[in-house]
């Protein structure tokens, strides 16, 4: 077992890899950085790092509108990144894929164009126990704009959707499904195919919350056959303040326009404005740009790497973690079933979460305690919250093992 | 005669220049807290809690002979044992010795520097919390 450890850690070459990440070489509370925060999110390798700092200090323009060298040189870096991400979720066209500052701007833009538009009284929306507060307050406002009824998927011991009683919630009444495809609380993978599937059967439009999948898991949005999909640059090793929304086209073409002004306009009286085409008709303003044009080499260095890689790695930390963590007195870990990714979920019976993040950190080991945002799930589990730690392609078997050592010490000291 | 809260900050501020690391000082301050003698069940209502941490807090205060005496407790040890050393420096004293307290000993003691920033404004949530006390009972000029 340790020696079949060690060479997979070696064919992957961990080491080549954390040299690509500038940060990983910073010491915290004098020690080496431990970061166990990445569902949070990712650190940037120095390719996207460069790639800011290239747009600023060579490339630095608008978009779209101007005739000059540079205008042209940014718009295509801009618009690069955009075929980069239609590969990368292998969507039908570019033009279904709408720059936002993020998932929760990509759930809150299909919430107040095509929900606001769609849901009528009595029509309902259903999600999930496990979703972030972003995949639950966008839908609550717009079911109580539109008077309709916003259901939710029960989720069981093992931190499992009960698909059964999905299947129960669906009705013709259902309009709109939006699920996360992995919880970012409990790393538990739903079977969002399926989800999808059965949707469609009764006439529903889905949305998936790819927030947690996108870095992790294969996105092949034609196969899943979903409507929408967002997710958010800076999980997957890209910039913050940036995010994909895709959408069907037909979807897409149809829905009313989210904010005014800038890209989004074709042409403008005073009586009368007519909207842009797709993409552009939901890019109001100057955009992104300089983390657009940085998304592109996150994307890259990814692809270089290899998803399939960067899964067999994550596993092995995490099973190295489940099993190292599973000894120690009194834990217990939140979401136990066999699809999850990446991340690991934990209460310790006697010991406060926050007590054991301040002292992890105080051996330079960063993870996340708290409720991370998915309240409701919290109290179906009747925790205040967890201690989470959440792992990465750059993250090592070494750094899990002063995990353990970092909580078996903390535990000692505070019970 | 009882210590001024200047007194009892520098003696707080001795106590942690003894400890030559961080861990030492976490342990230290843990000890504190689970010394911290626990808030009646009935006091832990939602009035009490104090906003701003990211643990549960709750804080009450009483006026004796023309001082201000507080209890708490947390869930976490850790704030815990803040709160104590809060309590120390802070409890007994009259509000308008309280209100004039700068705390400089949280600086001091490197606590502001070495908690992240969420954890040291839940730390200045208590102050601020403790002060309000002090100057409600100011200014109804509460008599035991």
């Amino acid at each position: 077992m340790e020696t079949a450890t060690i060479n997979a850690i070696h064919t992957y070459d961990v080491a080549a890899i954390r040299k690509d990440f500038p940060i990983l070489n910073r010491e915290v509370k004098g020690h080496p950085l431990v970061y166990f925060d990445n569902a949070a999110t990712s650190q940037k390798p120095q390719s996207v790092i460069d790639a800011l700092v290239h747009y600023y200090s060579f490339n630095n323009a608008n978009v779209h509108r101007g005739i000059h060298s540079l205008a042209e040189e940014a718009t295509a870096d801009f618009e690069a990144t955009r075929d980069a991400v239609k590969d990368f979720i292998n969507a039908a066209s570019r033009e279904e894929i709408i720059y936002t500052r993020g998932t929760t701007e990509g759930i809150n833009l299909v919430a107040y164009t095509w929900a606001r538009q769609n849901l009528k009284q009595g029509d309902e929306v259903i999600i999930s126990g496990m979703e972030h507060h972003s995949n639950i307050v966008p839908w609550q406002i717009i079911c109580e704009q539109n008077n309709a009824k916003l259901k939710v998927i029960p989720v069981n011991d093992k931190g499992e959707l009960l698909m059964d009683e999905y299947s129960a919630l669906l009705n013709d009444r259902t309009k709109l499904v939006a699920v996360n495809h992995v919880s970012n609380a409990m790393g538990t993978v739903n079977p969002v195919k399926e989800i999808i599937q059965l949707a469609h059967d009764k006439g529903a439009v889905v949305l998936i919350d790819g927030a947690q999948s996108a870095m992790h898991l294969d996105i092949d949005v034609q196969d899943l056959d979903c409507d929408f999909f967002a997710f958010s640059s800076h999980k997957l090793l890209g910039p913050t303040g940036m995010g994909i929304l895709y959408g069907k086209k037909d979807l897409l073409n149809a829905m009313p326009v989210f904010a005014g002004g800038g890209e989004m306009i074709k042409e403008v009286t005073f009586e009368k404005t007519t909207y842009n085409e797709l993409p552009y008709k939901f890019e109001a303003g100057t955009p992104n740009i300089a983390d657009a044009i940085a998304l592109k080499p996150a994307i890259d260095y990814i692809n270089k790497v290899g998803k399939d890689n960067i899964r067999k790695h994550e596993d092995l930390l995490l099973n190295h973690a489940t099993e190292r963590l599973r000894a120690i007195d009194g834990l217990q870990i939140i979401g136990n079933n066999d699809h999850k990714v990446s991340v690991l979920s934990f209460v310790i019976s006697g010991v406060h979460p926050q007590d054991v993040g301040i002292l992890l950190d105080n051996k330079g080991i960063a993870v996340r305690t708290g409720h991370h945002c998915a309240e409701p799930l919290m109290n179906r589990f009747c925790v205040p919250g967890t201690i989470r730690a959440s792992f990465a392609l750059y993250n090592t078997i070494e750094e899990v093992d002063k995990l353990a050592e970092g909580l078996i010490k903390a535990v000692k000291i505070l019970r | 005669m009882a210590n001024t809260i200047e007194q009892t900050e520098a003696e707080i501020v001795e106590d942690f220049s003894l400890f030559d690391s961080w861990d030492d000082k976490y342990e230290y301050i843990i000890d504190l807290g689970k010394k911290l003698a626990p808030l009646p069940d009935e006091h832990k209502i939602d009035e009490n809690k104090v906003k701003g941490c990211q643990s549960t807090v709750w804080l009450i205060a009483g006026y004796r002979d023309g001082k201000v005496y507080y209890q708490a407790e947390s869930d976490a040890v850790i704030v815990k044992g803040l709160i104590s050393m809060l309590i120390r420096v802070l409890s007994g004293h009259t509000p308008d010795e309280i209100l004039s307290a700068d705390m400089d000993f949280i600086n001091k003691i490197g606590m502001t520097s070495h908690l992240a920033q969420t954890r040291s404004n839940g730390l200045l949530a208590m102050v601020r919390q403790m002060k309000n006390y002090a100057l409600a009972f100011k200014s109804l000029k509460f008599d035991a």
